[in-house]
């Protein structure tokens, strides 16, 4: 939206019938949404400060942080990675099976996640057919987000690259760039924002990520148990105290996702 | 454009290929596999199971209600942030994305802790007059809508604002009011965005586990959606069906994008 155009409108056009419509979309909105996110917050600061620290430096529990954040890091990494490859490889290369390819990336968003965790279990669970059983290991935890993370940096980088302007690429060639140069000088800086943008997108889904990992990872304390695990025993035994203290921060990276995302998009978007 | 070497197109592509035959192809291959295995006698075995059945009635109205909720909600919001000028209009636009990246464990810790009928907020005032939320569908639903709710909205604004206001101000100069504006003008225009919500939506419903599970309780036989079913099946050592409870799930996953893979062309 054009910022000095919005400026000489008024402050508000909303007639009588649309403000009916905000002040309900917006009562909704708070029930569902604004509220119980707000009681997060306040039950985890209920406690104190004291409580807040004793929970979130409590040994299980900063296994449970580093182990996820660790994971969802390297998972990031082969990502941007790979993600990129499979994008290239989708615009650019011209084989058979490519579109079928295209529809497969999209398979990771529509799988619920359960079903994606029992998907993995069938080929490294136990009686895999190759004799690859990675179960209740960590590398079970790193195959389920790197499953359900899987389309985000493709999806983020194959529009731009397909907009891409071949003409500079083409001259860079005509005065004798090899393609190298080209890659690192001309394409992935222009990919850069996107790469960024779905790798923000992969960190945020994995740090977060549950369903896939319940029956995969076997949740074994200090081993195999990511954050939402362990958000999910302190439910289960009825500490929602604590259950709101690992939240808390676990909606804190959520909300520093959601502004860097911005942050690049704005960036990206003066850069033209 | 930058012409590769054979070589390095050749490893890019089956690096790519590869990537994607390892961790999506050939396990969702095994799943069906293991599915059939014996013939289809495990695929009927599971859908005469009463558990099972129950499941799916249950995930088909919790999610048939959660997309509703969110198409009305979605669209409204949709056109209310396209159309309209108000004091918060950014802040609203922001925090509709939010539920995207909030994890669903932390979703359903923020329902169950608002409306719980021991210590919730609202929960024993809603109890008291009637209404059970928490281990029961209403909760379902609101866990269900929450994790779905940006997938219509993100989907009708782009479109909304690419199709200008023109011809419903021309519409409005010629008389029409708004609810003939907006029934003839403003929805048609933008009807394969909202399908194309609405099939997204449905697939993330469908799907929801993590927030479901920690409202519902995963009651056997009374909460339990598919999704969970699939879990308490794999988990109680019935594999055989928690794999066919899944398959199913894979197939509506699949009957999701074809649906979306044809909208998409028309959109254009």
């Amino acid at each position: 939206m054009p910022g000095p155009s919005r400026r000489r409108r008024p402050r508000t056009t909303l007639t009588r019938g649309a403000g009916l419509g905000l002040g309900l979309a917006t009562l909704w909105f708070s029930l569902l949404v604004l509220l119980p996110l707000a009681a997060v917050v306040a039950t985890a600061a209920s406690g104190g400060v004291r409580q807040y620290l004793s929970v979130l430096t409590d040994d299980q529990t900063w296994a449970a942080i580093s182990l996820t954040v660790a994971q969802a890091a390297l998972v990031t990494v082969i990502n941007i990675v790979l993600g990129t490859v499979i994008a290239w490889v989708l615009v650019r290369d011209r084989f058979w099976g490519r579109s079928l390819l295209n529809v497969i990336i999209d398979v990771p968003f529509a799988l619920p996640t359960v079903v994606a965790g029992l998907v993995l279990l069938t080929l490294y669970g136990p009686n895999s057919p190759m004799g690859l059983h990675f179960a209740f290991t960590r590398i079970a935890v790193w195959l389920a987000l790197a499953f359900v993370t899987l389309p985000f940096v493709v999806r983020s980088v194959q529009p731009v690259l397909e907009e891409l302007d071949v003409d500079v690429e083409e001259a860079a060639a005509s005065l004798g760039a090899s393609g190298r140069t080209i890659v690192t000088r001309i394409i992935l800086p222009s990919l850069a924002p996107a790469i960024t943008s779905g790798a923000a997108l992969s960190f945020a889904r994995a740090i977060s990520e549950y369903g896939s990992l319940v029956l995969l990872s076997g949740n074994r304390p200090f081993r195999t148990e990511v954050v939402s695990v362990r958000v999910l025993s302190f439910i289960e035994n009825g500490s929602n105290a604590q259950a709101a203290a690992v939240a808390s921060v676990m909606l804190a990276v959520a909300l520093i996702v959601i502004i860097a995302l911005d942050v690049v998009q704005r960036v990206a978007a003066r850069r033209g | 454009m930058v012409r590769t070497s054979t070589p390095t197109r050749w490893v890019l592509r089956l690096l790519a290929v590869g990537y994607l035959l390892f961790l999506v192809v050939l396990p969702l291959v095994m799943l069906i596999a293991r599915t059939f295995d014996g013939g289809t006698a495990n695929l009927i075995d599971t859908l005469t199971d009463p558990e099972v059945l129950s499941g799916l009635r249950l995930t088909v109205i919790v999610a048939l209600w959660a997309v509703a909720i969110n198409l009305v909600f979605g669209v409204t919001i949709s056109i209310l942030l396209v159309r309209y000028e108000f004091p918060g209009k950014r802040l609203l636009s922001a925090l509709v994305d939010l539920p995207l990246s909030v994890s669903p464990v932390v979703v359903g810790l923020a329902l169950v802790l608002v409306y719980n009928g021991r210590n919730g907020w609202f929960g024993p005032f809603l109890e008291e007059h009637g209404l059970q939320v928490i281990f029961n569908s209403p909760g379902m639903i609101m866990a269900t809508a929450f994790v779905a709710l940006p997938l219509v909205i993100r989907e009708v604004v782009p479109t909304l604002t690419e199709v200008g206001e023109d011809q419903e101000q021309a519409a409005r100069s010629l008389g029409a009011n708004w609810v003939q504006t907006l029934w003839r003008i403003t929805l048609p225009s933008i009807k394969w965005a909202v399908v194309y919500g609405v099939v997204l939506s449905l697939a993330r419903s469908v799907g929801e586990f993590g927030a479901v599970k920690v409202v519902s309780g995963s009651i056997t036989g009374r909460t339990q959606t598919a999704t969970l079913v699939v879990e308490a099946k794999y988990q109680g050592f019935e594999q055989p069906a928690a794999y066919a409870v899944a398959f199913l799930l894979v197939m509506v996953s699949i009957a999701c994008l074809v649906v979306v893979a044809l909208v998409r062309p028309r959109e254009r």
